[in-house]
């Protein structure tokens, strides 16, 4: 038997593509991916209409998406987070059906459970064999983890791996195996390098956010935390990539040994598994070179699905053994609702990605944020999006202090012990807007264009659409 | 202060302001572009037109490409800007 198909047109008719089905992408590529943008244009070449896609994101590489949704090849959309040129469009109601944001934890559970059925999984595989074993960690687009496309590979009714790097059977090591795909196609080029993973990721030198960062890591060692077998998660944003850099001589210091660094991995974390300030890395996406050589050489770094990532309809995930996660925030309000989807104008920028899987599996959840950016203060009274629900944020950390959630008295008055500038996040709030002034307040008030899924299942939001510029 | 040339001050990085200036037949024509414009339009305009007061100036087109600016930032550049393209009278 072959599972080899010349082109990747003959993949589509063969899988059986047809008019209202959902198929799926994974955005390990990120924005040097090319196969969400090839898979569309065949389709829309093989004249099918009323496509969902189910993207675990999608970045300004995919604007071609926008021309597939006004052609309406494509209908329905659904994904964690979407960048600023297709969150644009959305706000401004290019796709008719509400967009559904899920988090990377609630995708998987929704595809695990059946309540999302995928009809073709599209996997874009750095390496495969013609049997359709595929990791992502050889070949010119290496990307590193292939996390986000293990649930799509195992439960859609047909699998394509798409690769431009084919290899004799068997791959080893395979992180999609064979038995779960039914065909493979090689092409000329999966994506471009420079898009799928930076050279290195850097951390910021604004010193706001690098007195943020301080600030942040004087939390984690003063939360009660801070013992041997601490685990950690960062985002790869400038102020929260900057907090490893502070946590490390701290950790040195009181010779503590952490056990795992969860989530996107950047260099930074491989740097301290190398220095033995962890003994692994949990991956379910690498974020630059550093992180794809390591998990390639490195057994201590391992490969880890969505599901085990941040699941909540599995038996265990990895958020729900994390000590302290880092966090970012476009707007947090006094209850420590978080958005981290729209700007202050309610345009989609984004999504929840971990967010709020992380901010509810995590022993301490902190939100990184200046207090205002751009004249735009970052406390408000009420967020535009809830992204992730305030009952789950612990301690919001500012370049003036940190705010502690109410129902944290106990972690509150560690801080205060620990020397940390403590203030109520009413205080934080006046303290910018003396600063700033008040802003008028812009609430969006077109038809809903997207909804915001928690990973329990509920909707805990909605997005209206943006008219004008 | 009489404007009697076009000047400019300020940049276009976030959180600063480009301000230019130049004569104007009478009065302020004032023109505010901001990536704030819904959240501080109202604030933008009065701290310009409280600047150009106090100086003493009745009659300038002034022009804004505000990128986030706090107030503090909006005067300076203003005053800045009038004063490269005025002369006080004698």
């Amino acid at each position: 038997m072959s599972k080899l198909v010349h082109a990747l047109k003959d993949a589509l008719v063969s899988a059986g593509l047809r008019d209202g089905m959902t198929i799926s992408f994974h955005h390990h590529l990120r924005n040097g991916d090319q196969v969400l943008n090839q898979v569309l244009a065949q389709a829309a070449a093989l004249g099918v209409r009323d496509l969902t896609v189910e993207a675990s994101s999608l970045f300004d590489v995919h604007l071609p998406l926008l021309d597939h949704i006004r052609a309406g090849v494509v209908t329905g959309l659904n994904c964690n987070y979407m960048s600023g040129g297709i969150g644009r469009a959305i706000s401004h109601g290019v796709l008719a059906k509400p967009v559904r944001f899920r988090s990377h934890g609630g995708r998987p559970d929704a595809i695990d459970s059946g309540r999302v059925v995928i009809d073709i999984a599209f996997v874009a595989a750095p390496a495969a064999d013609p049997m359709g074993n595929a990791n992502g960690v050889m070949g010119p687009g290496a990307c590193g983890s292939l996390g986000y496309a293990m649930p799509d590979a195992r439960h859609a009714r047909k699998t394509v791996i798409v690769t431009d790097h084919l290899v004799p059977y068997p791959l080893i090591p395979a992180s999609i195996p064979e038995d779960e795909v039914d065909y493979v196609v090689l092409v000329d080029s999966i994506g471009d390098p420079k898009g799928i993973v930076s050279g290195t990721t850097r951390i910021t030198r604004d010193p706001v956010g690098l007195a943020i960062a301080r600030y942040a890591a004087q939390v984690i060692e003063h939360s009660g935390l801070l013992q041997d077998g601490f685990s950690f998660q960062t985002g790869a944003g400038g102020a929260s990539l900057a907090v490893t850099q502070y946590l490390k001589p701290i950790m040195k210091r009181l010779g503590v040994t952490g056990s795992f660094g969860l989530g996107g991995i950047t260099g930074y974390l491989v740097e301290m598994l190398e220095e033995g300030y962890f003994t692994s890395l949990l991956d379910v996406q690498c974020f630059d070179l550093r992180a794809v050589q390591s998990i390639r050489d490195n057994p201590r770094h391992c490969e880890i699905s969505a599901s085990r990532y941040a699941s909540p309809g599995v038996r265990s995930a990895a958020v729900n053994s994390l000590d302290a996660v880092v966090l970012g925030a476009t707007e947090i309000d006094t209850q420590f609702n978080v958005n981290v989807h729209t700007d202050s104008n309610g345009l989609i920028l984004g999504g929840s990605g971990g967010h709020s899987d992380a901010a509810a599996g995590a022993r301490l959840t902190m939100i990184v944020a200046p207090l205002f950016r751009a004249r735009l203060p970052i406390i408000v009274d009420r967020v535009l999006c809830t992204s992730t629900p305030g009952s789950t944020v612990d301690v919001l950390v500012t370049q003036k202090g940190v705010a502690v959630n109410p129902r944290r008295a106990q972690l509150r008055d560690r801080l205060r012990q620990g020397g940390l500038p403590v203030y109520e996040i009413e205080e934080l709030k006046r303290a910018a807007q003396a600063l700033t002034g008040v802003p008028r307040v812009v609430r969006p008030q077109g038809r809903v264009v997207a909804e915001v899924e928690y990973r329990d299942r509920s909707l805990l939001d909605t997005i209206r659409g943006v008219t004008g510029k | 202060m009489n404007i009697v040339s076009q000047a400019v001050a300020g940049t276009l990085e976030s959180n600063d302001v480009l301000v230019q200036v130049g004569p104007s037949p009478g009065g302020i024509q004032l023109e505010v572009d901001s990536i704030v414009l819904n959240q501080f339009e109202d604030q933008i305009r009065q701290a310009v037109l409280d600047t150009a007061r106090e100086l003493g100036v009745q009659s300038a087109r002034i022009a804004l490409n505000d990128r986030g600016a706090l107030e503090c930032t909006i005067k300076a550049r203003v005053e800045t800007a009038l004063r490269r393209a005025g002369e006080v009278s004698p």
